[in-house]
């Protein structure tokens, strides 16, 4: 099946890009698609402790089952306000 | 227009208080605006460019709203955010805190600011000279209700 992954400041710097598609097999979380990225891009390792995540735009954990289409959020510590 | 937004138009204060008309009732309007500050951590800042996950960030925005309800059941919130490019002096962020009395109008105003930077996914790069920077603050987990508890300490001092 296939999620979207949305990545914002300066990881989707380090990413290169705001959003990546990846196929991932059935029973995939949150935080597997993670691990991969990270491996895929290793600068975003340290980010492992402080990211927040979320699934069609809605804060959920790293052990969130996905399904298929959904997009998936990585987001660093916020600075807004 | 709504009373929560977030997007690239110069923020509009007596258009945000607008939003939180009361109907007699209430006695006070607290507002905040945060500005582009030319300074930040020893550097001097150029300006600033805010990004967010828009969609998210409402949802932030109605959830801050709905805590203040709890908290405040007479009180009312408008929160308007701005991203992409701002310079020095311009508004980042326009609230407004309605409610009978003064007391929980400012106490609803600060919290909402308060918790925006922590649960809000927005954020900054600072441009100063020599260079930029993503300012990263806290991790945003609305369900922390240490972090909850916090910014309702900081709202009520």
């Amino acid at each position: 099946m296939r999620v979207t992954v949305k990545l914002f400041a300066r990881l989707r710097d380090i990413a290169g890009a705001p959003e990546l598609a990846r196929d991932v097999t059935p029973g995939s979380t949150i935080g597997s698609v993670w691990r991969s990225l990270a491996q895929e891009f290793p600068e975003l390792g340290p980010y492992e402790r402080s990211i927040s995540s979320a699934v069609n735009a809605d804060y959920a954990k790293m052990d969130y089952v996905l399904s298929d289409g959904d997009e998936v959020a990585f987001l660093p510590p916020v600075s807004g306000g | 227009m709504d009373p929560l937004a977030i997007g690239p138009e110069p923020l509009n204060l007596p258009g945000v208080v607008s939003t939180v008309a009361g109907d007699g009732r209430d006695g006070a309007v607290v507002t905040f605006l945060g500005l582009v500050r030319n300074h930040n951590a020893g550097r001097s800042v150029r300006y600033l460019e805010y990004e967010a996950y828009e969609p998210l960030a409402l949802k932030a925005f109605a959830r801050i709203a709905d805590e203040i309800r709890e908290r405040w059941p007479s009180a009312r919130l408008a929160l308007h955010h701005r991203v992409g490019r701002l310079e020095i002096g311009e508004a980042s962020i326009a609230i407004a805190a309605r409610s009978p009395h003064r007391g929980d109008a400012y106490a609803a105003c600060r919290y909402a600011i308060e918790r925006v930077k922590q649960i809000a996914p927005i954020w900054k790069r600072e441009f100063f000279e020599g260079g930029d920077v993503w300012v990263e603050g806290a991790t945003a987990d609305p369900d922390d209700l240490r972090a909850r508890a916090e910014a309702e300490r900081v709202a009520c001092a």
